[in-house]
Order: C-alpha cells, then structure tokens, then sequence
C-alpha cells in the first residue's frame, strides 16, 4: 500500500475517571480500503470512534489526516476533515421525521435561515433510492421505524456530507439477513467510491465478507493488526480473546505489516 | 460489479413486474398516501386516533364542552362583548405561555416567568411615569429586562449545569424581590389611558373595515403559501397535498377569521392586544418550523446527545431559548399591566405563573419535549381565561375558579401520558 493514511492514530490514550479506555492505540487507515475494528465487548473500539469523531477528545496521543497532525476535539471538527461516524446507539432524533434527521445540522435553506423542506425531500428520496433503502415514508417520525430501519437512515445521514471516511459502529448487529446483505454492499460501494471505511463488528463472517484489514483491540490496547486474505478466523479470534499470544499470532501481525 | 448484480436481484424480488423502468421509487407499496376529499380525511382521523396522535383535539372538544355548558347557563356568554373580553384578557397570559413552549420544547421549565412579568412592568412604570422617560423607549428597556434575566437563567442551566427549575426557582424569588425593590415604597404605580402600554388592552381598531380586511389579508396569506409550496413540490417531483385539501383548509380559517371579525365589529371593534398576539404567534410558529433554529430547538427536545453530534451548539439553543421565554414573559407582563392599568406589588404572582405553565401544557404541548407548537398556547389561555369569565358570570367565587382549572390541568396531563402510552404501542413514542 502506498502513499499517506487518511487518517493515522499514534499512541492514542483515553481515560474515564478510573478506567483507561485506551492504551497507547495506534491505527492507519487508506483510501479505499476497509479496516475492520474488532475486539470484546468493552475493548474499547466506541470509543476509539468516539475520539475519532471528537465526541470525546483524545487525552494523548497524534490524530494524523492526510499526514498532517490535527487536534478533533468537537464533532463539527471531524465533519469538517470530512469523517462520517455512524454511532453505535444511533444519535437520531426520535420526534423528527426521516428527512430532518438525514439533514440535522447541516439543512438546506432558502434566504439563509428557511428551512428548504422541498429541496430537502427531493434529495432524501433521490440518497434513499441510491442506496435501494425503503422506508415507509420519508415525513414519518424516527420513533416509528423499526431498528433496522433507523439504522440504514443513519447510515445514509453520514452519506450526505461526502466523507472521506465513514466509521460504522457494529451497523448490522440489529439487523436481518436482507438488511445486514445491504449495508454489506453499501460498504462495498463506499471503497469503490475510494472511501476509506472504519467498520466495528463482532461477526466474523461479515468482516471476512468485506473488510481488507482487521485491526484487533484487547482491553483497550492494540493486538495486532492482520490481512484478511492471508489470516485465519482462528488466528483473529485468539488474537480477540488472548487466549494464544504465540508465534502465530506474532508472525501473522509481522506479514500484515511487511505485506503494507 | 457487485452493485449491478445487487440491485438487479432486488428489482426483481422488491418491484412490482410491471413497473417502469427508471421510474422514480417514491411510490412505495407501504407509503402513508392520504386519500383525497373527505373519505381521506375520515381514515386519517382514524388512523391518528388509533396511534394516539390526538394533538390539539381534545383540546378543541373541550372548548366546544365549555361554550356549551356556560352558555345554557347564562345565554350572554357567546356575545360579542363577552367573546372580545376574553379573547382580549388572554393576551397576557397567553404570550407568557408562548415563552413557555419553547421551554417546554427542550423538555425543561421556567418558573421565573411570572415573576419576570411583574418586573417588566415595574420597569416600565417606574422609568416612563415616575421619571417621565420617553415611552417607547422605557417599553424597549422592560423587554429586554426580560431578555437578559433569561439570558441569566441560560447561563446558568446551560453553562454551569445547574437543573432549570433549580435556576427558575431562584430566579422566581429573585425577579419578584428586584420588582418590589423598583417599585419603591409606594407599591402601585398607574398607567393614564393615554399611554402605551394602556393601550396594548386599551385600544380598538374601531373602523369595520380594519377587522375584514385583516381577516381577507390572513386567508390570501395562507392560500398563497399553501399554494406556491404545493407548487414547488410538484416542480421538484415529491408528493404534494391535493389541492382540495388546501382548499377545505382555506375555507376552514376563512370561516374563523371572517367569524371572529363578525363578533369583534358587534362590539368596538378589532382589539391591538388580539392582533399583536396572533401575529407574535404566526411569527414563532414559523420560527419553530420553518427555520434551522427552531430544527434545533425540536432536535434538543427530541435527543440531546445526537444535537450535539450533529454540530448543534446546543448550549446556545438553550440559552437563546431561556431568553426568548424571559422576553415573552416580559411583554405578557406589559399587557397585564394593561388590563389592570397599573404597575403594583401584586404583579406575576398568584396563579399567573401556573396559568402559563397549564395553558401551554393544556393546549398539547408535551412536557416531556420535542412536541408542541406556540398555538397550543392560544388554545390553552382559551380554555383557562374561558372557564375563568364564564365561573365569573355565574358569581362563582376565586377559590372554586382555581380548583376547576386545576381540575382541568389534570385531565390534560392524563390525555398527554395516555397517549404517549398509546404511541409508544404503536412506535410513536
Ligand atoms: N462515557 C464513558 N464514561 C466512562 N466510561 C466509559 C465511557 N464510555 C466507555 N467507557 C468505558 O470504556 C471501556 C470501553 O468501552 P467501549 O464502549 O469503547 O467498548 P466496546 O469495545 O465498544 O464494547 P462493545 O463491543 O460492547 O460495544 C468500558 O470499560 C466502558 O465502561
Ligand atoms: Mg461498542
């Protein structure tokens, strides 16, 4: 792989009150590739995402995007480098209708200040039939979507700001068969576009499916970063729980790193 | 490649075999298309029963109820004089109860705003008659003490982290102690009949033609907009209202404005106070609506954390919100004076403050955020200062007034938790 990282994390570290969050993390990140973030539950990768997208500000560590150092302490700063985080617990207001919620903070006006509901709708539809999404109605209250509903509209909001890189936040762990095969395509079609794509999952299957790297963080620190193509599930998932921190997983993380 | 094959198969398995190719997919199977003329509007009321979607409608039942009950008892209570009277006493109450909205839309509460009123109208009193300061002028200054004591509470909710009923509450003790500081040892101060502030009450617009042709401009103002937005979405392609629909609509607030003009004429005329607070509420209505900032607004109401990922400025909102209810407190204050054309200790206390709360609360407004609009206020003063004139017709004393409206406030609050519970079963919530 060549060229600069769209976005680089080195020594990256977070702490809450007692518990260190994050340790140390380093993480890179191509145009046009998919990274998979995966680790157990409380690994710590929501809130890598969370630092990424200045929800909460890194405590140490370098933020690089596109080789230079930048500091994201606010979520406006990530939109403006053109970083698109789909959360975890979604971020969507449920009293607002669909169109609302893709356009929330950043609507389209008339005379600077009027909201430009037409203009708004047109651009929804035309978004939600690109990417084969269908919902009942586009002027319904988020409350009553369904979960997998709700999920490709937050999915779609974070298309509309045309990001470089969109993060996904466990996006298909709600989802049914059909669904999760959509927001599969939908990552596809993002690293055509040359997107990079940040992708938390625990489902193997669907990171084997899409991502082209796999990043594994363990108790909120860096374990090993692996090629899908020339990795085991096995290897992966050792590496997830620790159970073998051996010759094998080592030498797994040197090939992905000489392979770079 | 992979998208081709994707959306072939999905072609296949989701659209009709005789869809048009490229056709738009707006049209989707499930979509909520009303049906147009009356048939539609039948099984839309249905559906919005059904979903608990009641919103203004018990409301508007309940007036119904109230103008029924009062006039068997005594048949002046629909006259004209009577009719203007209330509609002109609810002035007051009813923009502290728009500030209020706005408050209640983030899903907080100011308790401060009786007590910001009665300040406002000492300002003014003490600044324009005791030292005889230019009128408008000692108007504008009363206004924005509102503002500004808002703009206090604001700070201190949104900056320092402090509850807002916690922050309203001082600020209740507080704005009264400063009212009566201002006010001076005298205690009352009167507003002569040829100032201002007398005539935000005081003053009629006694030419007939006044009255019509505000109600002509209202309706033509609606149509028009109603019209050329409906146009506007057929040129961009998405679903448009029928225009029957905007039609029924028209005919709908013709009949209300040219109906109220009517009764106005009967009497002296078409009141300032009623033009004033009709006209504020068409304006916050927009604002809450139609703009980025009352988006906001609704957003922090409906989810705080995801306002503030999408880049809202969240603790701007909330203390422009704070402002704007100090600031409606402030003229509803300066309208209060009016009625009673006096400046005096007892301003914005005794039930005012609860009036406001209850009028908004009454007139649809959630008091758990994110839903309402500035006319429940209308609607809710209606019912409030309606049972108040109508008790007061019948020699009912104060106390018996407080424990109907009371009374009223409680029906409300269960209509409201009823239906959330309704929409929460039917994924409305
Ligand atoms: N806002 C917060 N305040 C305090 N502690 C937090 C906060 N957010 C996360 N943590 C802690 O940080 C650790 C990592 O949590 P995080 O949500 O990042 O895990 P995760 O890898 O996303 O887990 P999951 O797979 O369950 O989503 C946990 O111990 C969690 O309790
Ligand atoms: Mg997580």
């Amino acid at each position: 792989m060549t060229a600069t990282p769209v976005l680089a994390l080195r020594g990256v570290s977070k702490r809450f009150g007692a518990v260190q969050a994050l340790t140390d993390v380093d993480l890179e990140i191509h145009a046009g590739e998919v990274v998979a973030l995966v680790g157990d539950n409380g690994a710590g990768k929501s809130t890598l995402v969370k630092t990424i997208a200045g929800v909460h500000p890194i405590d140490e560590g370098v933020i690089e995007w596109q080789g230079r150092q930048v500091s994201v302490n606010r979520p406006q700063d990530a939109q403006h480098l053109g970083i698109a985080t789909v959360y975890q617990d979604l971020a969507l207001a449920d009293n607002i209708d669909v169109v609302g919620n893709l356009f929330l903070g950043r609507e389209i006006r008339r005379y600077g200040i009027v909201l430009n509901e037409v203009e708004m709708e047109r651009r929804s539809r035309e978004l939600l039939d690109s990417l084969s999404i269908r919902i009942p109605s586009v002027r319904i209250p988020i409350a009553s979507l369904s979960g997998g509903q709700r999920q490709v509209v937050a999915i779609a909001r974070s298309m509309l700001g045309e990001p470089k890189l969109v993060i996904l936040d466990e996006p298909t762990a709600a989802l049914g068969v059909e669904q999760t095969a959509q927001v599969l395509d939908l990552v596809e079609r993002l690293r055509a576009r040359g997107l990079a794509v940040l992708l938390i999952s625990h489902n193997m299957a669907d990171v084997k499916a899409v991502a082209d790297r796999v990043a594994v963080l363990r108790l909120g620190g860096n374990n090993g970063v692996f090629d899908v193509r020339t990795t085991s599930q096995e290897e992966i998932i050792a590496a997830i729980t620790g159970a073998t921190d051996n010759a094998v997983t080592r030498r797994a993380s040197r090939t992905a790193e000489v392979q770079k | 490649m992979s998208i081709d094959k994707t959306s072939s198969a999905r072609h296949a398995a989701v659209d009709a075999p005789g869809a048009a190719e490229g056709a738009v997919a707006a049209v989707d199977p499930r979509l909520l298309v009303q049906q147009e003329g009356i048939a539609g509007y039948v099984t839309e009321f249905k559906r919005k029963i059904k979903a608990g979607e009641l919103g203004s409608i018990p409301v508007i039942v309940g007036l119904i109820l109230i103008a029924a009950i009062f006039t068997s008892l005594n048949s002046n209570f629909l006259g004209p004089g009577n009719i203007t009277n209330i509609l002109v006493q609810m002035a007051g109450t009813g923009l502290i109860a728009t500030g209020i909205v706005f408050v209640l839309l983030l899903g907080e509460i100011d308790l401060s705003v009786g007590s910001v009123s009665g300040l406002s109208s000492a300002i003014f009193a003490v600044l324009a008659i005791t030292h005889g300061m230019n009128n408008i002028l000692a108007l504008v200054l009363a206004l924005a003490s509102g503002a500004v004591a808002g703009a206090i509470h604001g700070f201190f909710f949104a900056r320092v982290g402090v509850p807002a009923f916690a922050v309203t509450l001082a600020g209740l003790l507080f704005w009264n102690g400063l009212m009566l500081q201002v006010l001076g040892p005298d205690g009352t101060i009167n507003i002569p009949s040829d100032n201002v502030v007398y005539k935000l009450e005081g003053y009629y617009f006694s030419d007939v033609a006044a009255a019509y042709i505000l109600a002509l401009v209202a309706v033509v103002i609606y149509f028009w907009t109603a019209f050329s937005q409906n146009r506007r979405r057929q040129q961009a392609g998405v679903p448009a209202r029928p225009v029957s629909d905007i039609l029924m609509r028209t005919v709908l607030i013709a009949i209300v404005a040219f109906g109220v003009a009517i009764i106005f004429n009967q009497y002296k005329g078409l009141p300032l106070a009623v033009v004033i607070f009709v006209g504020l509420l068409v304006i916050t209505d927009f604002v809450l609506r139609r703009t980025t900032y009352g988006r906001k607004v609704f957003s922090l109401g409906g989810s705080v954390e995801a306002s503030r990922r999408a880049g809202i400025n969240v603790t701007v909102i909330r203390i422009t919100v704070f402002m704007i209810a100090g600031f409606f407190a402030a003229l509803g204050g300066l309208f209060l004076a009016s009625q009673i054309a006096a400046a005096n200790q007892g301003a914005g206390a005794g039930n005012l403050l609860m009036n406001s709360i209850a009028a908004a609360v009454i007139g649809g407004t959630s008091l758990f955020g994110g839903r309402g609009r500035t006319w429940n206020a209308l609607l809710g003063v209606l019912v409030i200062i309606s049972i108040q004139v109508g008790l007061g017709i019948q020699g009912v004393a104060a106390p018996i007034v407080s424990m109907v409206t009371g009374a009223v406030l409680l029906a409300t609050v269960v209509i409201d938790a009823i239906t959330r519970k309704t929409q929460r079963s039917a994924g409305r919530a």
